[in-house]
This record gives structure tokens, C-alpha cells and sequence, in this order.
């Protein structure tokens, strides 16, 4: 390119240029993208590459060696390893007892939500404040309000004669915890999206239905529920992947404990990596939870094909 | 008794309220218990729960400081998220306008490139990662907590956010601007960039926020001490044998989280539509 702006290049009949407007759009558009691509190249799409050619092989940390072990690392995982069904397992109690309690509690609150009123400002605000701050300031608080006899909760629970459980060192109780209290953390994201949903729907349809005579329940059935629809699903595959990528809040509340009760599959690789540096396993551990979002994603987009036709 | 009706109204009204209220204390009270704990000494603490400490105790508040460096913590957190937001948004806003304005060749499979990147969670990625920075020589420096927001997920959520808003845009003012001889970056930079403010405010908030909060890079990457940012400083308030120093920890976590919830009350509606815009996060 920069030879075409040098002076005294020799002046020929006019012929159709090389740089058209065309090829230069090209080159100016890749230059633009040029910082985030290669980047991206680099830290993301080259470590995502990498750890399919870690997870086939075994690592010696000591010596730098790597033995190629083709699938031994997801063989050690699916078959040998109980730790591993435990973990997905978790993690599916997690995810199931999360997304319908977070998706159903932001649906209500938007419902409440959605229309002004006096004060409606006030509970906004104080719903999304967890949002807004951090995992692991919500986990320690929480840790600490949740503890055994001295805990806030129990305390409180107690004036009324109920003699809470210790929540995070009994293993139901604690996967109970964390879940609730991740809904906490995050319920007022969804709820803003329900929102916005909630608000692009026309008064009229809802005004139609009632001069037919419909209850509110059978508005919100008939009417609303359906309208929300594409939106439900968006916000339940969102919920469903940040549900499997948990980790800050369960590193600080229970520490995957007790009895590995809590440990889900975000938690177990780092573990397995940075605590016992199995780097093989990690990352095959890595790519089974890659699949696990990818299949969540496909299943998302059929879904949605599904819904539009 | 019957009621009338706009008694009833009343009646009703009123049960709504307090139900919202009720369902407001879990959202509400940990601050509230956050800051109140932060005051109360560590025998206080454990005793009888009140909201008002019965002595404020503000020596733990001094206590954060030497405990560990907490201010050079605390300053690490803000000049990384301060850093990590005005690249995020030089090279989100300039790639996304590339995406949005620009009909070259190889956009669109690009586009499709780039989108895959927003269903892969960090952990996939977090270990080749390590061996890279390792290799870099950059371990225990904030290079890699500010390079791998920028570059990952994050940084592509953030470019399609841009493209939107740039697709969005009315683009007669950008033909004058080429008419008047500005090259492609200039019209970036002196037409498209100064329209899409609430654009760029929506990603600025989100990316500071994101980068803020960020706990298990810093977990990975960083070892010593004055290093850490507050997150990991906050998970750090712990006696010798690991059992958690509360008053410290929670006198450290208010003073971490409060000037963030001040910003948010000021600007809530700003940052709450930041999000809606996003519609991905967590």
C-alpha cells in the first residue's frame, strides 16, 4: 500500500487501479478488526485449540514432559474417577434447582415491576444491588450470615423457636444454600430483561382480552406468557451456561464442601488443575464442560427455530 | 364489615407493598448486616445480633491497612478495571464499526468466528492460558487480568454491542463526513464515536464492573500480596489457621463494595439499562 502514495513513480497510461474501492474497504475493515482479531487469536482461540491437544496427553510437571495418552484423560474421568459423577451431578442439581427458581422469581418481581407506580424506583434498584456487586463480597456476607449457631439467619430464625440447621456445613443444606443465594446475587438481571420484555408489549392486547372477560390469571396464560416466550428462552439458556460456570461463589461459601457436596464442575477443574496440577485431566475435564455449553447453545438455537416457524 | 371499593383498593395496595417488602429483606439486609458488622469488634460481633453496634469500633477500619496492603490492593483494582475498560472500548467500538459500516470481504464468517467465543466459559481456557503467560514471563503482573478481559468473551460481547448500536445509526452524517474528505478512521473517531455515547457508556459500565469483580483470574495468576486485587484481598482477611478475621473481612468488603452502590444509586437507571442492553452476563 505504501508504495502507491510514493512521489516520482514513473507516470503510465491510466489503467484500472489495483487499490479499488472495493479491496481498499477490505484491507481498511481488516485493519479494524486487526487489534481484537488478533487478540482473540491469541488468548482465546489458541488456548481453546490447545487444551484438546492437553486433554490427550499426561503431564509431568517436574520434567516439562508430555506423553500423548489419546483418551485416557476422558476415559479416567467418565469411567474410573467417582469424584467425576459427583461433580456432574452437582452441577446438575445446581443448574435444576437454580434456573427454575431464578427465572420464576424474576418473572414474578417483573410482573410487579413492570408498571409504575410509587416507589416501583426504590424496589428496582434494590433488587438489581446484588447484581452490581461483587461474587465474592455477596459469598462472604453470606457465609457470615449463614453460619452455624452465631449466624444472623439462625439468630433470627431462632426468636421464632425454629433451630436452623448449621446451612453450609451439612451437605443438602449447604447445596441448598449456595443455590438460593446465587439466586439472590443474580435474579435482578433476568428481571430487568423481563422487563424490557414485559414493556414492549402492547396495553391493548391485554385491554382486548379483558373486555372479553379474562381473569388475570388467564391474561397472564393466553396473552402475556406467550409473548414472553422468546424471551423466556434467551434468559433460560443464559441462566443455564452461567449456571455451569458458578465458581467464585461456591470457592468462598462452602469450598466445594462438605463431603464434595458442593462441588460442580467449574470448581473441580480448577482444583484438579491449580491445586493438584493434573493439567491433562483438567482439560479434558475443560472440553467435557465446553460440550456441555455447546450442546446447551445447539439446543437453544433449534429451539428457537422451532419457535419462528 | 363490607369495604367499599376504593377502600379495598386500599386494603389491597397496602398487602402488595408489604409483600414486596418481604421479598426485598434477603436483597437488602446483607449490606445493611455488611456495613453494621463492619463496626462491631470481634467479640461483638458473635454476641447478640443487633443492626446498631453497640460501640462502633472504627479501629478495624485502620486494622484493614495493616493486615495487608489493602490501599495498594484497592488501587490495583481500579487502575486494572480502568485500564481493561478504555481498551475494551477503543478496540470493541473500532472492530465493531468495522462490522457494522464496512462491506469487506470475509465480515460476515468473521462475525460467526468471533460469536462462537460467547459460549465459552473462561475455564475451558483458563489453563493453556496459564502456560501461555508462563511463557510470557508475565505471572504474578497484572498483564494477563488486563489482557484476558480485553481479548476474551468478554471483549467480543462487548464489539457486538458496538456493532449494534453502529448499525442503528442514522448514516447521512457519515457520508458528509466522507464528502469532506475524512479518511474511514477519522469518521470513526470524529462522526460514529461521538454518536454512539450511550453505546460506549453501556460497555464502559459493564467492562469496569466485570473487570472489578473478576475472581478467578486473579486466583491463578497472581501470587504476592501487594499484587492482589480486592476481590482476592477480600478472601484473604483470615487468622493463621484459615478460620475468617469477620469484623476485618467484613469492615474491608463495605468499604470495597460501598462506593460501588453509591455510583449505583446515583446512576441506577444509566447502569440497569447497561445491562438490558448487554443482555448477557454471569
Amino acid at each position: 500500500m505504501a508504495s502507491l502514495n510514493e512521489p516520482g513513480t514513473t507516470v503510465r497510461a491510466p489503467r484500472a487501479p489495483w487499490l479499488t474501492l472495493k479491496r481498499r474497504e477490505t484491507i481498511e475493515g481488516w485493519l479494524f478488526v486487526s487489534p481484537t482479531l488478533i487478540g482473540f487469536l491469541i488468548f482465546f482461540l489458541g488456548p481453546l485449540i490447545a487444551v484438546v491437544f492437553y486433554s490427550l496427553s499426561e503431564w509431568n510437571l517436574l520434567s516439562q514432559d508430555t506423553i500423548f495418552v489419546g483418551l485416557a484423560n476422558y476415559e479416567d474421568a467418565l469411567t474410573q474417577n467417582p469424584d467425576f459423577w459427583q461433580v456432574i451431578r452437582n452441577s446438575v442439581i445446581f443448574a435444576a434447582g437454580l434456573v427454575p427458581m431464578n427465572m420464576a422469581l424474576a418473572l414474578a418481581l417483573a410482573m410487579a415491576l413492570a408498571r409504575p407506580f410509587r416507589g416501583v424506583v426504590f424496589f428496582r434498584t434494590i433488587f438489581f444491588a446484588p447484581v452490581v456487586t461483587s461474587a465474592v463480597a455477596w459469598a462472604i456476607v453470606w457465609k457470615f450470615l449463614l453460619q452455624g449457631d452465631a449466624g444472623a439467619v439462625n439468630q433470627m430464625l431462632a426468636t421464632v423457636g425454629i433451630d436452623g440447621p448449621n446451612w453450609l456445613r451439612e451437605p443438602n443444606w449447604a447445596m441448598a444454600a449456595v443455590i438460593v443465594t446465587r439466586v439472590l446475587k443474580m435474579v435482578g438481571l433476568n428481571m430487568i430483561l423481563y422487563i424490557a420484555a414485559l414493556q414492549s408489549i402492547p396495553r391493548d392486547y391485554e385491554e382486548a382480552a379483558r373486555l372479553e372477560g379474562a381473569s388475570e390469571w388467564q391474561i397472564f396464560r393466553m396473552v402475556i406468557w406467550p409473548l414472553l416466550a422468546p424471551t423466556t428462552l434467551i434468559i433460560m439458556v443464559i441462566t443455564t451456561i452461567g449456571s455451569f460456570k458458578v465458581f467464585d461463589h461456591i470457592y468462598l461459601m462452602t469450598g466445594g464442601g462438605p463431603e464434595n457436596g458442593t462441588l460442580v464442575l467449574a470448581f473441580y477443574i480448577y482444583q484438579q488443575a491449580f491445586e493438584f496440577f493434573e493439567i491433562g485431566y483438567a482439560s479434558a475435564l475443560a472440553m467435557i464442560m465446553f460440550v456441555i455449553v455447546l450442546a446447551l447453545t445447539v439446543v437453544q438455537l433449534i429451539l428457537r427455530q422451532k419457535g419462528s416457524t | 364489615m363490607a369495604l367499599s371499593q376504593p377502600q379495598l383498593a386500599t386494603v389491597k395496595r397496602i398487602c402488595w407493598m408489604l409483600s414486596l417488602v418481604v421479598v426485598a429483606i434477603p436483597f437488602l439486609f446483607p449490606f445493611l448486616w455488611m456495613i453494621s458488622s463492619g463496626f462491631k469488634g470481634p467479640t461483638e460481633i458473635f454476641g447478640e445480633p443487633s443492626l446498631i453496634p453497640r460501640t462502633w469500633r472504627w479501629q478495624n477500619f485502620v486494622e484493614v491497612f495493616e493486615y495487608q496492603p489493602f490501599a495498594r490492593q484497592y488501587f490495583n483494582s481500579i487502575y486494572i478495571a480502568c485500564a481493561v475498560t478504555v481498551l475494551t472500548l477503543l478496540l470493541s467500538s473500532l472492530a465493531g464499526y468495522a462490522l457494522a459500516r464496512m462491506r469487506f470481504a470475509g465480515a460476515a464468517l468473521l462475525m460467526l468466528f468471533l460469536m462462537s467465543a460467547l459460549m465459552v466459559p473462561e475455564e475451558v481456557t483458563i489453563v493453556p492460558n496459564f502456560f501461555l503467560m508462563k511463557w510470557l514471563g508475565v505471572m504474578d503482573t497484572h498483564v494477563p487480568l488486563i489482557l484476558l478481559p480485553v481479548f476474551g468473551p468478554h471483549g467480543v460481547m462487548a464489539t457486538f454491542l458496538m456493532r449494534q448500536y453502529f448499525v442503528a445509526l442514522p448514516k447521512e452524517l457519515e457520508d458528509a463526513g466522507k464528502m469532506d474528505g475524512l479518511s474511514r478512521a477519522g469518521i470513526w473517531w470524529k462522526i460514529a464515536l461521538p454518536m454512539s455515547r450511550p453505546a460506549l457508556a453501556a460497555v464502559a459500565i459493564i467492562t469496569f464492573l466485570f473487570s472489578w469483580n473478576l475472581f478467578l483470574e486473579p486466583l491463578v495468576f497472581i501470587s504476592s500480596l501487594e499484587n492482589f486485587t480486592l476481590p482476592l484481598a477480600l478472601s484473604n482477611f483470615t487468622d493463621p489457621y484459615g478460620a475468617p478475621l469477620w469484623h476485618l473481612q467484613l469492615a474491608a468488603t463495605s468499604l470495597a463494595v460501598v462506593p460501588i452502590l453509591i455510583v449505583y444509586l446515583i446512576a441506577q437507571r444509566q447502569i440497569i439499562e447497561s445491562f438490558a442492553m448487554s443482555g448477557v452476563k454471569g
